[in-house]
């Protein structure tokens, strides 16, 4: 039979219960091999329910420090008889089958072209504990430690990793310790280890950290100087507010009076919430909101209303499937039309959108330096994939010399000393951005009134109709300016001469680039770019110029980038072929390899998604 | 108020403890139909503001959408005002007082903001005590859309339309009592010697200070039925295209000893009954004043007054421990940990 064989180059995957704790030793695993200087990346599946319902933990190893999904499960741990059948069926010719094998397989499920590793899991926890809870925990713990066994993981790795978990709590260490050696123990007794897959010690993370994009982000949210948080608890985002809380707690209490120095205010719903950041950041202070596609369907009222009295306002989407409720627990990048007119009328909203941890921390920074420069909402758009998944990145970085760029705000010597009546929407410097003032901060001169109907350059209500266009042509020119201020996009050349040209963002850099090198390995040269705001710079223009053939790689279902695209760059829509992914988990490079080999060389690809689930092939 | 402010001014105006003369309280003139309501209540808070020497710019005003939320254009022209989206000034002024808490926030809304669309800020800024004055200009309709029936419009009451509201209506003020506001009070809108001693009151207190001020409207505020009434005008002008042709009215004004009672006619010659609690009323007690306002209603009267007020209330900034410094002005040393702390996070995520 086959034998699966690969050195710090697979992907395994947990299939657990919801609510077993199953979470940390998963994590454990994860880490143990990142700190064996091996890259991975790790990927929670999981059901939107508490307790009970199948959930799974997807973890890649790739020594070349790929990091998207590749598609395909190497090696299956179940700890799951309900997912059991499907699981097993997930499994690629050659690989392996880790079962709690305290109860005999099912010889129905029996496939003969893959490994079955059978551990009686429940049998040896009701062996060593007598507590139920501890058979339940720990029988993850003793998966962990046969993983070691058979896959060549250092132990005193995972030792160490259970000291720093436990830090403060020294009495878990020594019952944990003891649980993965009776896994690692069971393993090397009945086993040939290590199996065909295995790891070796490697130095290929270099100073890189695993972190999720929702903490990232609310660490960018402290640095940027962020006050006022408003929000209303909505999965995926709910754990930027909770993080920001955390550090907070930590980095912003008052060392003398113990008082805060921010605000966190759960809203009664997204109505409120971004009411708040409004009136906090018209009032002066940094002030954001987290929230997914639901929230901004109930933000847009409001987010129109700042980008028409130009009120700088920072928003964190953290994007999951929908329409509505769609699947509330699985990623897409399907809020990008939404977000980018969020609103009726004509509205316009900046958009950022970053691909690692690192880039949710500079990019919400960012964010609020941007609001303030523009006077304008920015949204920042992140996904379920990177806000809630630990993900490989670079260390977070902030340049002490760095300081936050407040935009065009008046003081009150600058209002004292000025002849000129002051205008709130005057073009002054010929950029679109007016300038504002802080209420309070003159006796008599600079006060004005913010409204969401048409106004003229003094702030004074009008239904003038050159006075409105004047006002609509000038949020126009900012709209240009905007684009200077903006991440530019990333270009990555094949390195020789390509006429196919791949545009991509967000979480799909991993896999889009994987692809790509797949690609050149059978002799076709793509060219990327990674587009990392909207509005878009010329580069989008040139690079689509400069291709013969241009793919879109986004994950949702209408290609909403790609329209973005068309619309804003004046594109012939023919000249974009849309790839897209949507089923709720992040694409695979093996997915967009194929469409794009598939027109490129002419391959006929077996079609995605046959009877067998979602086995992809051209391994 | 009236269209016509004239420029020219008494050099010997009085002025406040700051210098001022009423009107740097003054705001833009108003566009309101003339006698309407909230102009009286625009008036009693220029009143109010310039008796207490407040400093213009140390208001923040802020709104939703409706006449009545238009009003702050029309006072205080040297504050910074906010009109914001229908229903949702509650969460702007809790962002607005969260960024700086040392400025006195004064928020106006309608009955159909409040009762209606913005019913669900409304009470959750009751809930987080949020400190600002906060005036539901209440005239039983919607103005700014032409007259339909709002959700504090008496059961029976009729509509432009003529017919009588089938529902029975959401009382604010029971509202907020049972929220458990700190300062719950009650108005007319042309009865200026309540009405600015209540306003000076709830500026003063620490806290959510909640006044339902009845305020007619005298456009939609007509029986149909009559030749007199708004509808009946329109229509019968119909024929020159003027549409919105809104007949001249007198501002509803009264004036009566707290203790008693008085019958006030509106424009379309419905009463209302007023009674306007004594200032002996215990005022700490949330109970009595639930059952009191209940009491006058099974007269068929309201009561008006100040109805409840908790002297030890804790604004929201209290309740969340920020500190003394107004957030928009803690300085970038205070807010950014720097990379020192950063190093020692990005070791912990190895
Ligand atoms: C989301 C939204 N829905 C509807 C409207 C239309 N609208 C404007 S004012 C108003 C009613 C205002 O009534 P009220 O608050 O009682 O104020 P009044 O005009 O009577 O003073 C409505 C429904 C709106 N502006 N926004
Ligand atoms: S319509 Fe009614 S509420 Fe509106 S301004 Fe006229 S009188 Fe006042």
């Amino acid at each position: 039979m086959k034998k699966i064989k690969a050195v710090n180059d697979f992907v395994i995957k947990f299939a657990n219960v919801n609510g077993t704790g199953s979470a940390s030793a998963n994590n454990m695993f994860a880490k143990s091999l990142f700190r064996m200087g091996l890259p991975v990346s790790p990927k929670n599946i999981f059901p939107s329910n508490i307790q009970g319902l199948p959930t799974w933990y997807e973890v890649r190893v790739s020594e070349k420090g790929y990091l998207g999904r590749r598609g395909g499960i190497d090696m299956m741990v179940c700890v799951n008889p309900q997912s059991m059948a499907k699981d097993i069926n997930e499994v690629e010719p050659g690989g392996y089958f880790l079962y709690d094998s305290s109860k005999p397989l099912d010889l129905r499920l029996m496939r003969n072209d893959i490994h079955f590793i059978g551990i009686p899991l429940k049998d040896i926890c009701q062996r060593e504990y007598k507590d139920p809870r501890q058979q339940q925990l720990f029988r993850n713990v003793i998966y962990v430690g046969a993983l070691a066994a058979l896959l060549d993981i250092e132990f005193q790795v995972l030792a160490d990793l259970v000291a720093d978990q436990f830090r403060g709590k020294e009495k878990l260490i020594t019952p944990n310790v003891h649980a993965l050696e009776l896994g690692f123990h069971y393993a090397r007794e009945h086993f040939t280890c290590p199996l065909g897959i295995r790891v070796e010690r490697r130095d290929a993370v270099g100073d890189q950290i695993l972190l999720d994009g929702n903490t990232a982000a609310a660490l960018g949210a402290i640095y940027g100087g962020a006050t006022v948080a408003a929000w209303y608890p909505i999965t995926p985002s709910t754990s930027v507010v909770d993080a920001y809380e955390k550090y907070c707690k930590r980095l912003r209490i008052d060392p003398g009076s113990g008082h805060k120095n921010y605000a966190i205010v759960q809203a009664e719903d997204e109505l409120a919430a971004i009411g708040m950041v409004i009136g906090a950041a018209w009032n002066g202070a940094r002030s954001f909101t987290a929230t997914s596609g639901p929230g901004i369907s109930l933000m847009s009222e409001f987010l129109g209303l700042a980008y028409f009295a130009e009120i700088p306002t920072v928003l964190i989407d953290v994007q999951r499937a929908g329409p509505s409720t769609g699947m509330p627990t699985r990623t897409q990048q399907s809020d990008i039309l939404a977000c980018a007119h969020a609103s009726h009328g004509d509205t316009k909203h900046v958009l950022l959108f970053p691909a690692t941890p690192k880039e949710c921390f500079d990019m919400t920074a960012e964010a609020f330096d941007l609001a303030e420069v523009l006077q304008t909402p920015v949204i920042m758009l992140t996904d379920l994939d990177l806000g809630m998944n630990d993900n490989m990145s670079e260390p977070l970085r902030w340049d002490d010399k760095r300081h936050y760029r407040r935009g065009k705000v008046l003081t009150e010597e600058q209002l004292e000393s000025m002849s000129e009546r002051f205008g709130r929407y005057l073009d002054v410097d010929g950029d679109g951005i007016p300038y504002r003032t802080y209420p309070g901060t003159h006796a008599t001169k600079g006060s004005f009134f913010t409204r969401g109907t048409s106004r003229d350059e003094y702030a004074v209500y009008t239904e003038d109709s050159e006075a409105y266009e004047r006002n609509m042509q000038r949020l126009l020119l900012k709209w240009e300016t905007a684009k200077q201020e903006v991440p530019a996009p990333e270009l990555i050349e094949a390195g020789q001469s390509s006429r196919v040209g791949v545009i991509h963002f967000g979480t799909s850099r991993d896999a889009t680039l994987e692809a790509i090198d797949m690609l050149a390995d059978e002799g076709v040269a793509v060219d990327s770019l990674r587009i990392r705001a909207f509005p878009f710079s010329q580069v989008v223009d040139a690079f689509i110029d400069s291709h013969d053939i241009v793919f879109v790689v986004e994950q949702n279902r209408d290609g909403q980038l790609r329209s973005l695209i068309v619309n804003e760059c004046e594109i012939d829509p023919k000249r974009l072929l849309p790839i897209l992914h949507y089923g709720g988990m992040p694409v695979t490079a093996r997915f967009i390899r194929e469409k794009i080999a598939a027109v490129v060389k002419g391959d006929n690809v077996t079609p995605l998604h046959k009877k067998t689930g979602s086995k992809e092939t051209n391994r | 108020m009236t269209y016509v402010r004239p420029n020219f001014r008494h050099p010997e105006l009085p002025v406040n403890a700051l210098g001022y003369t009423r009107k740097n309280y003054e705001g833009a003139l108003s566009t309101l139909c003339a006698g309407c309501g909230h102009d009286s209540i625009s008036a009693a808070i220029v009143q109010a503001c310039f008796e207490m020497s407040i400093e213009p710019h140390n208001v923040a005003k802020l709104s939703g959408i409706g006449c009545s939320s238009k009003t702050p254009t029309y006072f205080l022209g040297n504050s910074h005002g906010f009109n914001s989206v229908h229903g949702r000034m509650p969460s702007v002024a809790t962002g607005a007082n969260l960024a700086n808490r040392d400025m006195i926030y004064v928020g106006v809304s309608g009955d159909g903001d409040s009762a209606s669309i913005g019913m669900g800020q409304f009470t959750h800024a009751v809930r987080r005590n949020l400190n600002m004055m906060y005036v539901v200009e209440n005239n039983g309709c919607y103005g700014l859309t032409k007259g339909q029936d709002s959700a504090t419009a008496d059961r029976g009451s009729t509509s432009k339309k003529g017919e009588p509201n089938p529902f029975e209506p959401i009382d604010l003020v029971s509202v907020a009592l049972q929220l458990g506001a700190t300062f719950v009070a009650r108005s007319f809108s042309g009865d200026r010697e309540q009405l600015v001693p209540l306003i000076k009151a709830a500026i003063s207190h620490r806290g959510f200070a909640f006044i339902d001020v009845i305020s007619p409207c005298v456009t939609f505020n007509n029986n149909p039925g009559s030749t007199k009434g708004y509808a009946y005008v329109r229509d019968h002008l119909a024929a020159t295209g003027t549409v919105d042709y809104v007949p001249f009215k007198q501002e509803i004004t009264t004036s009566y000893d707290p203790g008693q009672s008085k019958e006030v006619s509106l424009h379309d010659g419905s009463v209302v009954h007023l009674h306007k609690a004594d200032p002996h009323l215990d005022l700490a007690s949330r109970r009595s004043a639930l059952r009191l306002i209940k009491d006058y209603k099974a007269k068929d009267q309201i009561l008006t007054g100040l109805l409840f007020m908790d002297e030890d209330s804790q604004d929201l900034h209290d309740i969340v421990g920020t500190c003394k410094t107004p957030l928009r002005s803690l300085t970038e040393t205070e807010l950014c940990p720097g990379q020192n702390v950063l190093d020692k996070l990005n070791d912990s995520l190895r």
